[in-house]
């Protein structure tokens, strides 16, 4: 796969919480900073600092650039531990951190999930599970990366990459719980493009009114 | 909902702008005189002798305020920004109607029957406000273009060809400027409407006007460029090097709700008076510099007033208006919605 057509990891997460936000993140480059992306950022900034720390036999390295071929994704990890392995090796442990509670969606996962392809291509070497750390409550929860997880990141990545290499934004219906809680919310107007509303009618009924 | 961020406006000869951590210091004669937070600012627009240091035009462009300079009589000379935002798609996709007839010509003609419906409505409230001490032949006019400008505006609606469209909008103009004059109340005839002229303004009404198109088309720019449009490439305007025929577009529409209406209650409330203009010795008429404040002023307040948007049906500040069109305009061009919806405001 040549590096232009690698896509973004972050990408398969916005796929799988909405395809529309997804296409208007990585098509439209559109962003909207609101309070929840500001915490995020400040958070990532800190874990995104290249650094690589030592404790007890796990090597706790923040920032490692990742590339999966098998994929097609490329992107950076917030931090992967590596784990002392019973033949001396390192057994990398990819451990994502995530504000607020864990999901009922798969996104987080399949992120993860994605980061495991990425390091076992890049260590050489198979990875059977990884953590995502959520801030409420803090804790890890411990994700296997088992054929159901990886057939799943497979069909997300090989569908996000049809979506940005179509270039179009697809239409999405407006969902409470999902739009009220996207930061893009005012760039996408769900109520708007998403409900088929007509301009051309409300255009019409202007003119009588 | 979007803030509205203020446009820092500096006119005073000699003034010098600098950084100082994150905040704008306005200076005159290295007296501090203003200074503002970076973050409250969207755009910063100086007229005339004013200078910025590179630090500062580094920090506007890199917090994403586009800095733009104009002369001492508002002609624009530069703008300073960052990197350009948005797709290179979606321009793609602007390009692509642009060249298109039905599809260019279904965006034109929203613009130009929302243009003749605010002009309309511009005309209605001056009927409504002091139709009664019109003369019955003025009255009679009035009513006349009304009825005549919901007429074009109808056929523009319909209209297919482009050509013809931008003749309902000349047709609508015509009719309007020709009545323009009797929705100001002032009787001094210092202040009198001799009919639309520009370049030079020929009177006080049309000097007020062209500058407050100046500073209007300046933010249809910036909201363009806010959502990834490219500012010169136009549907209604035909593209011509150096003319930002999209902002052009864009500002048609505006125009009467956010300018007509401020020069008209601007006068008609003695705001402004014939001192504040300058007529030169060929009948041009200026703003005069000292009183560009007084204009730059209510133009900001102006802004900060709030409507609900008809389309959208959201409460919105005025100021916020030439974004909001500029990002339906892209959704439109995106296929989000089936045309545009231009801006119609009772």
């Amino acid at each position: 796969m040549s590096d232009a057509d690698l896509i973004a990891l972050s990408a398969l997460q916005h796929f799988l919480f909405c395809p529309r936000q997804c296409a208007l993140i990585h098509i439209e480059q559109a962003w909207a900073e609101n309070a929840a992306t500001a915490e995020g950022r400040v958070a990532h900034e800190r874990v995104h600092a290249v650094e690589t720390e030592v404790r007890r036999g796990v090597r706790t390295v923040t920032g490692m650039p990742l590339r999966s071929d098998r994929l097609g994704v490329t992107g950076i990890a917030d931090v992967v531990e590596l784990h002392r392995a019973v033949d001396g090796g390192w057994r990398p442990y990819p451990v994502e951190h995530k504000r607020g509670r864990p999901k009922a969606h798969r996104a987080d996962d399949v992120q993860l999930c994605a980061q495991a392809f990425a390091l076992e291509e890049m260590f050489g070497a198979e990875i059977t599970e990884g953590a995502l750390f959520y801030g409420l409550p803090r804790r890890r929860s411990v994700i296997v990366f088992d054929p159901v997880l990886r057939d799943l990141t497979r069909e997300v990545a090989r569908s996000t990459r049809l979506l940005l290499a179509a270039g179009h934004t697809p239409r999405m219906a407006y969902e409470k719980k999902r739009c009220d809680a996207c930061s893009l919310i005012e760039i996408c107007r769900p109520r708007i493009t998403g409900a088929e509303r007509s301009a051309a009618d409300w255009l019409k009924a202007q003119l009588d009114a | 909902m979007r803030k509205l961020l203020n446009t820092l406006y500096v006119s005073t000869e000699g003034a010098y702008l600098r950084r100082d951590g994150l905040n704008v210091v306005v200076e005159v004669e290295r007296v501090e005189k203003l200074r503002v937070p970076l973050h409250l600012l969207g755009s910063v627009a100086v007229f005339g002798q004013v200078s910025l240091s590179p630090a500062l035009m580094g920090s506007l462009a890199e917090a994403g305020i586009v800095t733009a300079f104009f002369g001492t009589n508002g002609r624009f000379l530069a703008r300073v920004e960052g990197p350009v935002s948005g797709n290179v798609l979606l321009r793609r996709e602007q390009y692509r109607v642009m060249d298109d007839g039905p599809d260019c010509t279904r965006i034109a003609r929203a613009i130009v029957a929302a243009k003749s419906l605010n002009q309309r409505s511009v005309l209605q409230r001056a009927l409504r406000d002091h139709g009664s001490a019109l003369t019955d032949a003025a009255r009679d006019a009035v009513i006349a273009a009304i009825d005549r400008m919901q007429d074009i505006a109808r056929r523009a609606l319909h209209e297919t060809d482009l050509d013809r469209l931008r003749g309902h909008e000349g047709e609508a103009a015509a009719l309007y400027f020709g009545v323009f004059g009797h929705a100001l109340r002032v009787t001094d005839p210092a202040l009198a409407f001799r009919g639309r002229s520009r370049r030079p303004p020929m009177d006080v009404p049309n000097a007020l006007l062209s500058f407050l198109y100046t500073l209007l088309v300046h933010d249809c720019r910036g909201a363009l460029e806010g959502v990834g449009l490219d500012p010169a490439a136009g549907f209604l305007h035909r593209m011509r090097p150096g003319r930002p025929s999209l902002a052009l577009d864009l500002m048609e529409e505006l125009r009467a709700p956010l300018a007509d209406r401020l020069a008209l209650s601007m006068l008609n409330r003695r705001e402004l008076v014939a001192g504040d203009f300058r007529i030169m010795e060929n009948g041009a008429v200026l703003l005069a510099e000292d009183s560009r404040k007084t204009v730059l002023t209510a133009w900001q307040e102006r802004k900060r007033e709030e409507i609900e948007h008809p389309f959208l049906k959201e409460r919105t500040s005025l100021g916020l208006l030439p974004h909001l069109q500029a990002s339906l305009l892209a959704r439109a061009l995106r296929g989000d919605l089936d045309t545009y919806p231009a801006l119609i405001w009772r």
